[in-house]
């Protein structure tokens, strides 16, 4: 009951900054300095041409109009047409987004697969060596441009070791699997710095719990107290780090798409800029905050399951 | 955003905390390796005789330690050295204001939302929460390009995301400080509300906004670097360290330095800035 209740209550939050986020999106081309239309249209301008995009765009209508008339359209899933391919941005990002998923889940799981050996080592050895390497990860790490990242593993694992492609999405499972890896590696590397300095921290405010003291005192070895007991409360709060944190992932993935020729939603978005394309970056960019806070709400969620003080505040 | 917003929140509360008034070696680092940077950036023209926009196509993709070109030519034969410290000049100079503005403008909205509260707060924390549901670089990359590319773009572009990060750290201070003693008293003797803000709180507060200033910095520069990379940033000609990387990219296999040495100097700039942050919470401590 209470589980239901926490989920109710955590979905009307959601109403406000939906909302919010289709405010901001519509407002995107209220920023485009001067006329919108004669700014999109480039040199090839027409006063027909104008006054056909106005109406195409709804430019005419006053400015709360072409608000309602665009969260109309978003609720039946409408995100608008693209100028250049002649055909919808919803189509176009689904057409698109199948890498980008691939991306960010292979990339989550890569930054997982990483910090948590990392972080679970440096707060049992606290104060040790490898407690003080590691926690020099993010001084080093955090300055670290993703894209530059992502050429450096180019150079290293595609170009001098030819280990794995260089570019695009393959073709087949295992082509998709070979040339996500270099990709994923990026977006992951990208965020271990922060992940590692977070988890290590929430691991030591466990192994400061009184429990983790009782299981010392009761001649636990240090790995049994740290895998048996301090891991799995730990999971809890490293849950959330890791839900705050994938919104710098998913952010990631747009240029480290431009790197690797990844032909995701990313890619669309930035090919779109090229071209001016206004619909698609508008749409892309909702699609982008959509995702985000979907991933906030499966670990409010995760974490209330794992956790029942959460449901029960 | 959200990522890095509380970097220094996870320093260890049983580290014992440094006795006021001994030798703070990890901020002197930092300050010394940053005022280092920003002193080669800012002497460009006395390191480095060469033009960094003069092109000179016979000397085009010259290794590291050629004759005249400590650190090679790029492919159009400009100075990479020349290139790097003026890039330094643009990147350093725009990193750095741009935070300026989110910063006051979110300590303040901050320092006002936490004193307040009410449906002010409300509203402020909604509109908090609806820009922080972007993704940073996406949201920047958007509206850099609705607002045209440039660094004036870069400017308003940071400053209407950035606000966010400040406001939230602020507001939390706020929240704890307003029932300390100190400001409690400052309140029972009727000062006027201003002057309680910003001579009492204010102070107080805005240390932990000034240490994620300096990962905020960072961040600030990856974005410029980013957008440059993607060519919405500084234009062609001035140098700049992300358009080097993307001119680098394509002789990755035969000129790889060309890519790499300006993506070490963010790097660098990177890490003396986090000896700084993490100086300062050695120094203040945390919350």
């Amino acid at each position: 009951m209470n589980q239901v209740l926490y989920i109710l209550r955590r979905l009307v939050t959601l109403i406000p900054v939906l909302l919010g986020i289709s405010v901001l999106v519509f407002f995107l081309i209220q920023l485009v300095p001067g006329d919108p239309a004669v700014t999109l249209l480039g040199s090839h301008v027409t006063d027909a041409g104008v006054a056909a995009l106005h109406q195409q765009l709804g430019l005419d209508q006053p400015l709360w109009r072409q608000y309602v008339t665009f969260l109309g359209r978003l609720l039946h899933g409408n995100l608008g047409e693209s100028y250049q391919y002649k055909s919808s941005v919803s189509a176009l990002v689904l057409q698109n987004v199948v890498p980008t998923v691939w991306l960010i889940v292979t990339g989550a799981l890569f930054a997982v697969l990483i910090s948590v050996p990392l972080a679970v080592w440096a707060a049992s050895r606290r104060g040790g060596a490898a407690d003080n390497a590691i926690r020099s990860i993010p001084l080093v790490g955090l300055g670290m441009p993703a894209f530059w990242l992502g050429i450096m593993l180019v150079l290293l694992l595609s170009l001098k070791a030819q280990l794995f492609p260089a570019s695009g999405f393959g073709t087949g499972f295992v082509g998709h699997v070979e040339s996500i890896i270099l990709p994923a590696l990026t977006v992951a590397l990208a965020l271990v710095p922060i992940l590692v300095r977070s988890l290590r921290a929430g691991l030591l405010d466990v192994l400061q719990s009184d429990y983790i003291t009782t299981a010392h005192s009761k001649g636990l070895g240090t790995p049994r107290v740290v895998l048996g007991h301090a891991l799995r409360n730990a999971a809890v709060s490293s849950i959330t780090v890791l839900g705050v944190n994938i919104a710098y992932l998913i952010g990631s993935t747009i240029v480290v798409e431009r790197v690797f020729a990844l032909n995701g939603i990313g890619y669309l978005m930035l090919t779109a800029i090229l071209n001016r394309d206004f619909p698609i970056v508008q749409g892309v960019t909702l699609v982008f905050a959509v995702m985000v806070v979907t991933v906030n709400l499966l670990t409010d969620l995760a974490h209330a399951a794992l956790d029942p003080r959460v449901r029960l505040a | 955003m959200t990522a890095i917003a509380f970097p220094g929140r996870t320093t260890d509360a049983a580290t014992p905390r440094r006795r006021r008034g001994a030798v703070n070696l990890t901020l002197i680092a930092g300050l010394t390796l940053f005022g280092l940077i920003a002193l080669a950036a800012i002497c460009a023209p006395l390191l480095t005789s060469a033009d960094p926009i003069a092109q000179d196509l016979l000397q085009a993709r010259l290794p590291p330690g050629s004759p005249g070109h400590l650190l090679g030519t790029d492919q159009l034969g400009r100075d990479v050295l020349s290139r790097l410290l003026y890039g330094g000049r643009t990147d350093l100079q725009v990193g750095v204001l741009a935070v300026v503005t989110p910063f006051v403008a979110g300590t303040v909205l901050g320092l006002l939302t936490g004193w307040i509260g009410g449906w002010f707060d409300l509203v402020v924390m909604r509109v908090v929460d609806v820009v922080v549901a972007f993704p940073f670089f996406v949201l920047v990359i958007a509206l850099v390009f609705a607002l045209g590319a440039g660094t004036g773009s870069i400017y308003v572009a940071i400053s209407m995301v950035g606000w966010v990060a400040y406001c939230r750290i602020v507001r939390g201070e706020v929240l704890r400080a307003k029932e300390q003693e100190y400001a409690l008293a400052a309140r029972a003797s009727g000062l006027p509300t201003w002057r309680i803000l910003f001579r009492h709180l204010l102070p107080n507060v805005v240390v932990q906004a000034v240490v994620f200033s300096m990962s905020d910095i960072v961040l600030t520069i990856l974005a410029i670097v980013t957008l440059s990379y993607l060519g919405l940033g500084v234009p062609p000609p001035t140098p700049d360290w992300g358009s080097m990387i993307q001119d680098g990219q394509q002789f990755l296999l035969t000129q790889w330095y060309i890519a790499t040495i300006p993506g070490l100097a963010v790097v660098l700039v990177g890490f003396a800035l986090a000896l700084v942050a993490d100086g300062l919470v050695e120094r203040f401590g945390q919350r």
